[in-house]
């Protein structure tokens, strides 16, 4: 399956406002009121890899309990992708670690 | 005299909620702190403010459309007369009552007795650290999906139930393109039920319970007539509607390479070692879990007294009828008092604010009160609509129990704690040698349940995989300890001074 089809689907209210943002260095956009975890799913499959094994992940619980869906900015800031709503200009990075390595 | 009361409620959920409405109508002022940012808690959760949703109830909720907007709408009355924190993660509580090997700086003592503060609560919203002292806490901090690891629950794509609702729900979003819903409980029919009708394509409904065990619970569902009815529906609708389901499965696992691509099940009666494949099916999405665990860490850091609960299969502050902790001045309402619904949330919710207003006029703050019939117990009619739940409830867990004797089953290269990657190989080899017979100490050596999600997705699995090598029942085997904080939060904010240095981005949240 192609990367840029992404993990989640938009199923209905997508006539929101466009939101531009920075994905991996490469201009992106969003809408209005998605969190940081749609605005990334919805083009890639994974927002991090994990600290040990540097597998994929992608978030699990979607309501701030597992912790799984933390995300850089480029500036090194980490997010909670999940409970977290994309703001315009925000230039985010997925395939780095929780603590900052790349795999 | 009376001295002046700072009720302080966590969640905005319908327990909080309703919590927050009875104290009002008391002429009580509450400070309401919410992890979200809006009212209605995770099962009436709103999509972000101002940002263009336009769905209205009935599509969100469907037959809940109702309650959601009746409890909604509740909030939103209530606001000019309480002290609402959205974004408010609440951290951290330290009493005096409590447990005193606490390093809080924080200390209630120092308050006690003459302000008749009972504790503080540690905030942080946003950037801002802020200690809430209170009189009376009522923790209304609802529950999480229960979940049990199976291989490849890991791979981007295998979503929680609740996971899979919320996406729907409050971003219009479908976990993937061709969706398995799997696990068992009441939701796994509902959020079929809601995908389904929202146009996503779901491939299957694999339930791990069987369904003799449906048939044989009806009695003690019939006990809420309506929800049965309701959950009846979701699966006639999606039978009616040529979805496949199946009943008693035993789920071998998820398939992929990066991302989900299919899942394998045996089927009811399949021999668990037998030659033949299982069955799978592709797909590009899984949403699973087996129904929901109560959320206790706040009174667990509190230093409220836990027991054992059998029927909620996991350990609960212990509590009177009407919510009161074993700490004098904190209370528990809703799910995170033990798993019974939204229903029963909105009424354990006004029986714990009305509790509250029976001590508010007893001899602590108001010495002079004549004793008469409390508030609590005039509330007949709220206690025994929770009596009906609690039986409905029961027949709940017998129709969809959690399969955790499944545990003896998981591979050795199976992940169980996502956070520490932390395999079922490690726990065992670990509890073999005899180092570990108590779930605390498996922690301290493996670092199960250690990590950032302190093991709320795999501390029951922790503990299932300790009483299937100890053959023990897992009320023997210990508690699983919260520690402040209990979420993740910037280092900068646990040492609330301003003079510290900022501490390095990769130093923080250890």
């Amino acid at each position: 399956m192609s990367h840029c089809e992404g993990q989640l689907v938009r199923l209905a209210e997508s006539d929101r406002a466009a939101v531009p943002f920075t994905l991996n260095g490469a201009p992106s956009l969003a809408l209005e009121g998605d969190t940081v975890l749609t605005a990334i799913l919805t083009q890639r499959h994974a927002l991090r890899v994990s600290d040990f094994s540097g597998e994929p992940r992608a978030g699990f619980c979607l309501i701030g309990a597992c912790q799984d869906c933390w995300v850089r900015t480029e500036e090194g800031q980490r997010l909670r992708a999940c409970s977290t709503l994309i703001e315009a200009g925000m230039r985010l990075v997925t395939g780095t670690s929780n603590n900052g390595r790349q795999p | 005299m009376t001295r002046s009361a700072n009720v302080v409620i966590v969640g905005a959920g319908p327990a909080g909620v309703r919590a927050a409405e009875t104290l009002v109508e008391a002429g009580v002022r509450p400070i309401v702190l919410d992890e979200n940012a809006r009212w209605g808690g995770q099962i009436y959760r709103q999509p972000p403010a101002a940002a263009g949703f336009r769905r209205g109830p009935r599509a969100l909720y469907g037959f809940e459309a109702r309650k959601a907007a009746a409890v909604h709408a509740a909030m939103a009355r209530l606001l000019p007369h309480l002290e609402y924190r959205p974004n408010t993660l609440v951290w951290a509580c330290d009493t005096h009552e409590g447990r005193t090997d606490s390093t809080n700086q924080a200390s209630p003592a120092r308050d006690a007795p003459r302000s008749g503060i009972a504790g503080r609560l540690a905030t942080l919203s946003g950037t801002r650290e802020q200690d809430v002292p209170f009189t009376h806490l009522i923790i209304a901090s609802g529950a999480t999906d229960r979940v049990l690891p199976m291989p490849g629950w890991t791979l981007p794509g295998v979503y929680t139930l609740g996971a899979a609702q919320t996406a729907l729900k409050s971003q219009g979003c479908a976990i993937g393109r061709r969706v398995v819903f799997a696990g068992t409980g009441p939701l796994l029919y509902l959020v079929a039920y809601q995908y389904a009708k929202a146009g996503a394509k779901v491939l299957a409904v694999l339930d791990t319970s069987a369904t003799a065990k449906q048939a044989a619970a009806l009695g003690a569902l019939a006990a809420q007539p309506s929800v049965l009815a309701k959950g009846l529906y979701y699966v006639a609708w999606l039978q009616a509607h040529g979805i496949r389901i199946e009943r008693g499965v035993t789920l071998e696992g998820v398939l992929g390479e990066g991302h989900v691509q299919g899942i394998a099940w045996r089927s009811s009666g399949a021999p668990a070692n037998a030659d033949a494949p299982p069955h799978t099916l592709e797909c590009d999405a899984i949403g699973y879990g087996f129904g929901l665990r109560p959320e206790t860490q706040l009174a667990d850091v509190a230093g409220c007294r836990f027991g054992y609960d059998t029927l909620n299969r996991c350990w609960l502050p212990e509590r009177d009828e009407a919510g009161r902790t074993s700490i004098r001045g904190i209370y528990i309402a809703g799910d995170g008092a033990g798993i019974a619904g939204a229903d029963a949330a909105e009424q354990s919710g006004r029986l714990a604010a009305l509790a509250v207003l029976d001590d508010l006029s007893g001899p602590d703050f108001a010495p002079s009160a004549k004793r008469t019939a409390t508030r609590v117990e005039t509330a007949a009619s709220t206690r025994r609509a929770l009596q009906r739940i609690a039986t409905f409830r029961s027949g709940l867990d017998a129709a969809f129990p959690a399969p955790f004797e499944r545990a003896a089953a998981w591979p050795d290269a199976m992940t169980v704690c996502r956070c520490e990657e932390v395999d079922a190989g490690t726990l065992r080899q670990c509890i073999r040698s005899g180092a570990a017979t108590e779930i605390n100490r498996l922690k301290a050596l493996t670092r199960v349940g250690m990590g950032r999600c302190q093991g709320r997705m795999c501390g029951e699995a922790a503990l299932a995989l300790l009483a299937d090598e100890t053959k023990l029942t897992p009320s023997l085997l210990g508690r699983l300890r919260a520690q402040a904080p209990i979420k993740p939060i910037p280092l900068a904010a646990a040492l609330c001074d301003e003079a510290v240095a900022e501490v390095p981005e990769d130093a923080r949240d250890e």
